[in-house]
This record gives structure tokens, C-alpha cells and sequence, in this order.
């Protein structure tokens, strides 16, 4: 047995969580079709009757791609585990409440990461052609980390049903679709909505995409770059902040 | 203050609850490979204190320590075991999948997580169904499962809260034979449980916890004489016997007729039938027995007590066959022994039976734990 206790310690230990969400929560089949249908789903609700090329619209598939799996389950797990006791198991464990944290957001993003090949065949598909490969690599996987941690948050009031955060993560996911330009390019929203785009980290995930797909980015690649890992790092404090705070009341 | 002498120390613990005072400022040690009892009625702050030894909730103060390191640390943890009252294992995954999760958890290196998981479910009896789910599982093997699970890191302390509970009597019997085993290795137990048979046989040291304070802490024996204090002695003549007349004798505190222990015994049978009453448990007057049998009636010179020179054989205030049996409750049986021998002397009366029981641990606990509710 490892007798070292330090972060690498905790990291190491959080892939445990990674294989345990894996196997439990992200194998099931409604996940992956909550991460696959439901984009494509409001795909066809913006695509028809509006005479945009489809192509146009593939950035935003991809980036709501991303932003629904990393967000459909990792604000369930807490709330899941509290209700089933297992949660209790694992504070017990030589476990730090971060890195059981950490642990729920890699599996997360490692979701989303895979999930986003679906969009990116089917935008190939209809000849979308991916102008800069690394950069779409780069804002996918810091789009997930950003993701699955901001869906961290919302699972931390301490609620033993799931349906409670869901209810949150619903209230939260769905009015960003509308302001972070993900089907209907950021300059050509309306302007109380672009005035509060850059409240979501969606915003700066769409606009990479876009730009890694041919098409034109609003803010420069520096601002979407930093508001991503920026938003990444404050959900991450928070997050942690938060469950260190209401864990003790969940069990 | 934390010394590596004892495997857990405990100084002035305190847990609150807004304004309750769940675990008031408790203090005890631990002794490396002891098996230690915390007894407690319901809500009495048991399960606060096993969660804050555990790190599962933080303490509002004193001072809690787990092998010399801070009780909740990684550390602590790494060292310690925990089996909860209620299965807390993944329902989703197979008894192996949770065992390799406990393995990659605690960082215990590949093949010896196998071969020792191997062992435990085998030990254990789960080996056959290692690769169902456990939402198939029966209470009995979740219950087995979550200690192979608790003993997977070959942990120094063991943390087990009713490990017996709800378990039919041969699982009852498995588990006390294997927390036997774990003992005779050399683990530290820190065991709670409300079946006070079950602390008295296994734990060499139990305290008492009430309302959130220590009330007594001791070895199970002491406890019992010097707490419990009052000795049970049930005797049965060969006549039928005044009760008013046997009440009246000296050293005697309460009496108990016939019928009041046939009741009490129809009572206890038929809450052990619901699952009400817990085998052995309170009111389960299992103690350990010191038996005196008199039957022939020697008295306290050795000689046969007399039949009865009365007519008919009947005593003034006697109605029925049953007042030939009593059970006598004492704080001096020299006394009452004596007070008897004279009695049944003076009324040519035999004694069949005299059996003289000495206060149990149940005798103690529930005496401490009303004594200090009634003071509140």
C-alpha cells in the first residue's frame, strides 16, 4: 500500500472515482442520448424554416454537444450518492472531498470529449470542414473541464434528490443555449443578449468552435482562451468552497 | 495530546446540531487491539461520534485522534475500516467491482487487492456470487460484503456500527466468530451495538453514552456488578406461598409473581417473533447464571427443610398454583438467601429452585441510561 498522501496522492486516487462514474453513471444508455439526441434535437428546431446553410450551423452542434453531456450528470452524482449512502463510503475512505470532486468532473469531461465525436462526424458529414484541428482538440477538451466543473456548483446544495439538482441544472443550461450564440452567431443577437454573452462560458466555447470550423469568431482567441480557463478556475474554487460547506448537512 | 499508545484517544469531543449537543465534551482511550463497546440508547450520540472517529462529519470541538494522527485525516482513514449499520455499497456494481473500487481507493497494489479480495469473499461466503450485482444481494450478504470491503486495506482499526443487526441467528453467529478472528489478529474493534449479550461476550472494555455524555466506562463485569447492582433470584416452593408474606422479607426490593414473568416471557417471545426485540437483547435476561439449586430443600445448615404442618397446605392470601414461583429482585443476596432459608424453615416450606442471578450488563445499561434521563 502507497504511503504517500500528498496532491499526486489524491489524484491518483481520484481515478478511482473516474472508473466508478464511468461504469455506473456514463456507460447508460440515456446519458449518452441525453449528450447525443437532445443537441440534435434543438439542431432541427433551429435548422428548419430559417435559411441559414447548415454547415453555419454545425459550431453550435458541436459546442451544445459538449455542454449537455459534461452537464448531465455531474450535478446529479452528489445528490445520487447522498441518497444512496455510497457518498458516505467514500468520505469515509481516505478521500478528499476535492478529490472526489475532481474525481466527478474528469469522468465528466472525459464524457464530453467522447460524446463530441458524433457532432464532429456528422458536421463532417455535411461538409463542414474543420480549418484548424488542434485548436477544435483544445476548445473541446477545455470546454468539457470547464463544463463538468461549473456543473459542480450545482450540485452542491445539499440535496439528497437527484430531481432537485436536475430542476437547477435545467433552470441554468437552457437560457445560455439563448445567449451564448450557439446556433444564431453572436453578432446577430439581439443586444440585451449580447450584452450579457459573456456571462457564459458557453459563449467562448461556441465562438472557438466556430472559429476552428472556418467560420468568423466574435472575441479574439486570447479572450475565449482565458474566459474559459477563467471560468474553469472560479468554478473550481467555488465548487470546492461550496461542498466543503454543505457536505456535512447531506450526510 | 494525540500519543500512538492508544489506537484511538478521544478528549473532550463535542458535536452540535444548531442547539442540540449531540456528543457533549467525551473523553476515552482506546488501547491498541482492544475490543472496545460504545452502548447507547437510540439518539444518544453513538452514530455522531463513530462519524466524527470516521471524518464522515466534523467535530465543533475537543480533540479526536486515530493512531496518533487527527481523526478525519487521510491518514486516519488510510489506517482504519469502517462498516456502517446500513450497506453502503454500490448497488450498480458487482461485489468484485466493489472491492476493486475500495482496492484503487486505498491504492492497494493490483494482484494483492486480488488475492486478498479472493480471501475476504471466500472467508465471507460471497465468492460464488462475486460477479452478481449487489441490488441481488440478501441484507445477510450486503451486510458481509460491506465488511469484506471495511477489511480489504487490512486496516489497524475497525469501525463497526450493529454490524449484527437485522441478521438472521446463523449470520449473527458467523459474524461474532469472524470479529473473534479479527480480535485474536490483533485489530483494534471499536464496536456499537445495542445487544448488550453481544458487548458483554466480545468487548474487554464498553462505554456507556447517554444523552451525549460518558456515563460509565469499564470492563463489561465491573459494569455489571457495580452498576447494575441488583441481583435476580427466582425461587419456587414446594407450596404455594403468600406474596404479601415473601415481600415482606428482608432484602428483598421488588417481587415478581408467576404470572407477571410468564406475561413478561409471552411479551418477549412475541416481539422476537415480530423482529421487535433483538436476540439476547434488552429484557432478554440472558445473563450469565450463577445457579443454586436447592431442590431436595437443603437449608443454609445443609439439612431438608420440613414439610409443610399446615392443613391442606395452603397459606392465608394464596389464590392460585402459580404463587408457588417467584422472582425476587436483591442488592444483598446474603440477605435475602438467609431471609429465605428462615422463611421457608419457619413455614416448612422446600425450595425447589433457587437461582441466583447476578446483575447483567443489560442490568447496568439500562440502569445508568434511566438513571441519567430521570436527572434530566
Amino acid at each position: 500500500m502507497k504511503n504517500s498522501f500528498g496532491i499526486i496522492d489524491q489524484i491518483i486516487r481520484s481515478w478511482a472515482i473516474v472508473k466508478k462514474d464511468m461504469k455506473i453513471y456514463y456507460s447508460k444508455g440515456p446519458v449518452v442520448l441525453m449528450g447525443v439526441m437532445f443537441p440534435a434535437f434543438m439542431f432541427l428546431a433551429f435548422a428548419f424554416g430559417r435559411n441559414m446553410a447548415i454547415v453555419s450551423l454545425m459550431p453550435g452542434l458541436i459546442a451544445i454537444s459538449v455542454f449537455f453531456t459534461c452537464s448531465a450528470i455531474a450535478p446529479i452524482t452528489m445528490p445520487w450518492e447522498t441518497q444512496a449512502r455510497t457518498l458516505e463510503r467514500l468520505v469515509s475512505s481516505p478521500l478528499a472531498i476535492w478529490t472526489i470532486l475532481f474525481g466527478d468532473m474528469l469522468a465528466s469531461m472525459l464524457t464530453g470529449i467522447i460524446i463530441s465525436i458524433v457532432p464532429i462526424i456528422i458536421a463532417l458529414a455535411v461538409g463542414t470542414t474543420i480549418v484548424n484541428p488542434l485548436m477544435l482538440l483544445v476548445a473541446i477538451i477545455l470546454g468539457s473541464v470547464c463544463f463538468a466543473t461549473a456543473s459542480l456548483i450545482i450540485s452542491s446544495p445539499p440535496a439528497s434528490a437527484p430531481q432537485y439538482s436536475q430542476m437547477i441544472s435545467s433552470f441554468v443550461k437552457f437560457p445560455l443555449i439563448f445567449i451564448s450564440g450557439v446556433f444564431v452567431p453572436l453578432s446577430e443577437l439581439p443586444g440585451f443578449a449580447r450584452g450579457i454573452c459573456f456571462i457564459s462560458p458557453l459563449t467562448y466555447f461556441t465562438d472557438l468552435t466556430r472559429y476552428a470550423t472556418g467560420g468568423e469568431n466574435y472575441f479574439s482567441i486570447a479572450v475565449d482562451l482565458l474566459a474559459i480557463i477563467g471560468f474553469t478556475v472560479a468554478s473550481w474554487v467555488i465548487a470546492v468552497k461550496l461542498h466543503n460547506k454543505t457536505l456535512p448537512k447531506r450526510i | 495530546m494525540a500519543t500512538e499508545d492508544y489506537a484511538i484517544e478521544v478528549k473532550g469531543l463535542t458535536k452540535l446540531f444548531g442547539q442540540l449537543v449531540a456528543v457533549d465534551h467525551i473523553s476515552f482511550q482506546v488501547n491498541r487491539g482492544e475490543f472496545f463497546g460504545f452502548l447507547g440508547p437510540n439518539g444518544a450520540g453513538k452514530t455522531t461520534t463513530i462519524r466524527m472517529l470516521t471524518g464522515i462529519i466534523k467535530k465543533d470541538g475537543g480533540e479526536a485522534s486515530i493512531m496518533g494522527y487527527p481523526a478525519g485525516s487521510i491518514r486516519a482513514k488510510q489506517l482504519s475500516g469502517v462498516m456502517p449499520e446500513l450497506s453502503n455499497a454500490y448497488m450498480d456494481l458487482t461485489a468484485w467491482g466493489n472491492l476493486m473500487l475500495m482496492a484503487e481507493i486505498y491504492r492497494i497494489p493490483g494482484n494483492q487487492a486480488k488475492e486478498r479480495a479472493e480471501s475476504l469473499l471466500q472467508q465471507l461466503g460471497l465468492y460464488e456470487r462475486k460477479d452478481s450485482l449487489v441490488s441481488t444481494y440478501s441484507m445477510g450478504m450486503r451486510k458481509r460484503l460491506v465488511l469484506s470491503m471495511a477489511l480489504l486495506s487490512n486496516p489497524q482499526i475497525l469501525f463497526l456500527d450493529e454490524p449484527t443487526s437485522g441478521l438472521d441467528v446463523q449470520s449473527v453467529r458467523f459474524m461474532r466468530a469472524l470479529l473473534r478472528n479479527l480480535k485474536q489478529e490483533g485489530k483494534t474493534i471499536f464496536l456499537t451495538t445495542h445487544n448488550m449479550d453481544e458487548a458483554a461476550e466480545m468487548c474487554e472494555r464498553v462505554a456507556i453514552i447517554n444523552h451525549g455524555k460518558m456515563v460509565a466506562l469499564d470492563s463489561p463485569d465491573k459494569l455489571s456488578i457495580t452498576a447494575g447492582r441488583v441481583y435476580l433470584v427466582d425461587v419456587s416452593f414446594d407450596k404455594p406461598v403468600s406474596k404479601e408474606m415473601l415481600s415482606n422479607l428482608s432484602g428483598v426490593n421488588r417481587l415478581e409473581t408467576a404470572q407477571a414473568i410468564e406475561a413478561a416471557d409471552r411479551l418477549r417471545a412475541q416481539q422476537a417473533m415480530a423482529g421487535v426485540g433483538r436476540p439476547g437483547g434488552m429484557g432478554g435476561g440472558q445473563g450469565k447464571m450463577q445457579q443454586t439449586q436447592m431442590a431436595g430443600g437443603p437449608n443454609s445448615t445443609g439439612t431438608t427443610i420440613q414439610q409443610p404442618k399446615m392443613g391442606a397446605g395452603k397459606m392465608p392470601g394464596v389464590e392460585t398454583s402459580k404463587d408457588h414461583r417467584f422472582r425476587l429482585y436483591t442488592d444483598n443476596t446474603t440477605l435475602l438467601v438467609s431471609s429465605l432459608v428462615d422463611f421457608s424453615r419457619a413455614n416448612s416450606l422446600q425450595m425447589n429452585i433457587l437461582n441466583i442471578r447476578p446483575p447483567s450488563l443489560e442490568d447496568a445499561f439500562v440502569r445508568l441510561t434511566e438513571e441519567k434521563s430521570r436527572e434530566k
